[in-house]
């Protein structure tokens, strides 16, 4: 099946600014996938280019199979929810949803037809008749989202669609976008800053940083297999060794990243595991956080390892009496991950 | 600690102080401009007694109906088309200016460009009514260019046209029209600019994004949210326009505007009630035209 969006070698410079550098990207058909990255990292960029709304300096974008480098964007089978929502203050809400079928002629009936189904579909009847203004940031949320969906899109862009919302809210809207997305069957290109919202949501996921992509792959594999310290530190938690600090504990100095939850936090004299690596440490800091709690481990090589326990029976009393006391931390040999390490 | 008696006293009385600050506003507001308007009113309600020259002070509508005869009607008729044409010309030498400040230029060129729209103003505006005098004249700059052009008989021809034309462009309608569409511009270039900065880039690229070619995305979103704008800015070109009497003085022929007309019947005339009928007018016309741009939906969107 021909990618939806192909990006060969695509490259946006503002000046001496290279927002988007030699990127090479496939999006397949019906997927829901991310562009994850810090911000200034160049996913919104990407975005851009691909609704059309900026040309790339270099490269070849194609969109279901034709070049596009050029194309506007309205004469791209794609819509975008936009960060601000975009909504036109000088429409109601019904006037702003129709404002894709109206453009292209669709008689009025029709119209109203689908601006009552899409106001179902975002779970909003009987607001056609409001202003924008009238509505609170998530009911524009959802506004944004139908008036994009109207046009029946092969590819819908969301631009930090949730960046605006409180948690609860935006927990939710991440349930309901999945769940449109996965009813409809189109696919979403979804940029956000939020790396737990990338894991929940996405079948893919691409990790920017500075205009580059360190690594594309699925919210599991990114996780556990990350390709560079840089994705291992964005994405989750994670504790970096390298130099001196990895030769004493693996016997090579190639840096690799290990997860806070794969540690294991024994007594000083309790053995490993057969082929687990270990390293020795005083507690330093202990944070109580409810559903698991958080130490940071010095160890006698000088690096520091934050280690994360499950709470998994009832809390020991102070948990900062913990602090000082001498462990050893094991964790099994595949588990730490050598990555690239450049920052 | 030191004690701020009157400090306290208005901080615990927030209703009190806000009624000391009001008050003098509210007053000048009140006194100056409402009440020499209800002055205005009133006086077009005496009327001017032919045989002795005084103004009898009792409600008539003898002024009134003196008013309403064929060439002040005349003169109300020739001052408002004036007003729509300068207001019409100044939306379209005006909109693409403010448009390309307030959307493409740069930080630096838009400062530029507003103190090149705002310098005009800060200069008397009579010396470039004037100057307008000088350019316009049979033996100006612009006769001068069209002579040299070979182009003579086109300007000749534009003069000999009814009505608009006459001897030279200086004592013609169309300088009238240049000078007061000259004079008027910044007025409407502002308020225009100020409209459109405020519209949001991703409004239109939302537009472009839903299907809406540029053409469409001017017509459904750029001059709806621009309209607020227009309206503020033909307001001032429009009422400026209809209470002039310099410009149709030194630029144009014996026919006289508003303007000219109060200022004629206030002076040497010394009718006042008439004077004030004529005033009375351009308040009524802008009244009627504020109703008009609500019912278009002018100020929706502010």
């Amino acid at each position: 099946m021909t990618p939806v969006v192909v990006f060969r070698n695509v490259s946006r410079h503002f000046g001496n600014v290279r927002a988007v550098d030699d990127v090479s990207l496939e999006i397949g058909d019906g997927e829901f996938f991310s562009l994850l990255g810090p911000s200034g990292s160049g996913k919104t960029t990407c975005l851009r280019l691909i609704a059309g709304f900026d040309v790339p300096t270099s490269g070849e974008i194609e969109l279901h199979g034709t070049p596009a480098n050029r194309l506007p964007p309205f004469e791209r089978d794609v819509n975008t929810v936009f960060q601000d929502y975009a909504l036109f203050p000088h429409m109601t809400v019904g006037e702003n949803i129709a404002y894709g079928p109206s453009i292209r002629r669709v008689p009025r009936d029709e119209r109203e037809r689908r601006v009552a189904e899409m106001l179902d579909l975002v779970r909003l009847p009987g607001v056609a008749d409001r202003r924008p203004s009238q509505l609170s940031g998530g009911q524009r949320q959802r506004v944004a989202l139908a008036r994009a969906l109207i046009n029946r899109p092969r590819l819908l862009l969301l631009d930090e669609p949730l960046g605006a919302l409180d948690l609860k809210l935006r927990q939710q809207m991440q349930i309901e976008l999945k769940g449109i997305q996965e009813r409809l069957g189109i696919t979403f290109v979804y940029v956000t800053h939020d790396q737990e919202e990338a894991l929940a949501m996405s079948d893919r996921l691409a990790v920017f940083r500075s205009g580059r992509i360190d690594q594309v792959g699925t919210p599991a594999g990114v996780y556990e297999n990350p390709a560079t310290a840089f994705v291992a530190d964005f994405v989750g938690i994670s504790n970096l060794v390298h130099g001196p600090d990895a030769q004493a504990i693996a016997g090579s100095p190639a840096p690799f990243t290990i997860r806070p939850e794969k540690i294991r936090m024994l007594e000083t004299d309790a053995a490993p595991g057969p082929g687990d690596l270990a390293a020795e440490g005083t507690i330093q800091d202990v944070v109580y956080l409810g559903m698991h709690t958080r130490y940071r481990v010095t160890l006698t090589t000088g690096a520091v390892l934050t280690v994360v326990a499950q709470n998994r029976d009832a809390a020991a009393g102070d948990v900062h009496a913990l602090r000082g006391r001498p462990v050893r931390l094991a964790w099994p040999r595949d588990q730490a991950r050598p990555v690239e390490d450049r920052r | 600690m030191r004690r701020r008696p009157i400090a306290s006293f208005l901080f615990l009385h927030p209703r009190l102080t806000l009624a000391l600050l009001i008050l003098p506003p509210l007053l000048w507001i009140g006194v100056v401009y409402l009440g020499s308007i209800g002055t205005l009113v009133v006086q077009s309600l005496f009327r001017l007694d032919d045989f002795t020259g005084m103004v009898v002070r009792e409600f008539t509508f003898e002024t009134w109906r003196r008013f309403f005869t064929g060439a002040n009607l005349d003169i109300v008729r020739r001052t408002v088309a004036m007003a729509a044409c300068v207001t019409l010309a100044a939306v379209a030498l005006a909109f693409p200016v403010a448009y390309y400040m307030a959307r493409c230029a740069t930080a630096r060129l838009r400062a530029f460009l507003m103190l090149a729209v705002l310098l005009p103003l800060w200069s008397s505006y009579l010396v470039r009514v004037y100057a307008w005098k000088l350019i316009l004249a049979k033996e100006g700059v612009v006769s001068w260019v069209f002579d040299r052009a070979g182009l003579a008989g086109i300007l000749d021809g534009v003069l000999d046209l009814p009505l608009i034309g006459g001897p030279s462009l200086s004592v013609s309608w169309i300088g009238t029209f240049l000078a007061f569409t000259y004079v008027w511009l910044p007025y409407m270039i502002l308020p225009i600019e100020a409209a459109l900065e405020k519209v949001p880039e991703s409004l239109l690229e939302a537009s472009s994004d839903l299907g809406a070619r540029p053409r469409e995305t001017f017509r459904r979103v750029v001059l709806p949210l621009a309209f607020p704008g227009i309206v503020a800015g033909s307001i001032f070109t429009f009422s400026l326009t209809l209470g002039d009497f310099v410009v149709p003085g030194v630029l144009g022929n014996s026919s006289l505007f508003i303007g000219q007309a109060v200022l004629a019947h206030q002076g040497t005339a010394g009718n006042i009630p008439l004077a004030a009928a004529f005033t009375v007018v351009p308040m009524a016309i802008m009244g009627v035209y504020l109703l008009a741009a609500r019912r278009a939906g002018a100020f929706e969107a502010l």
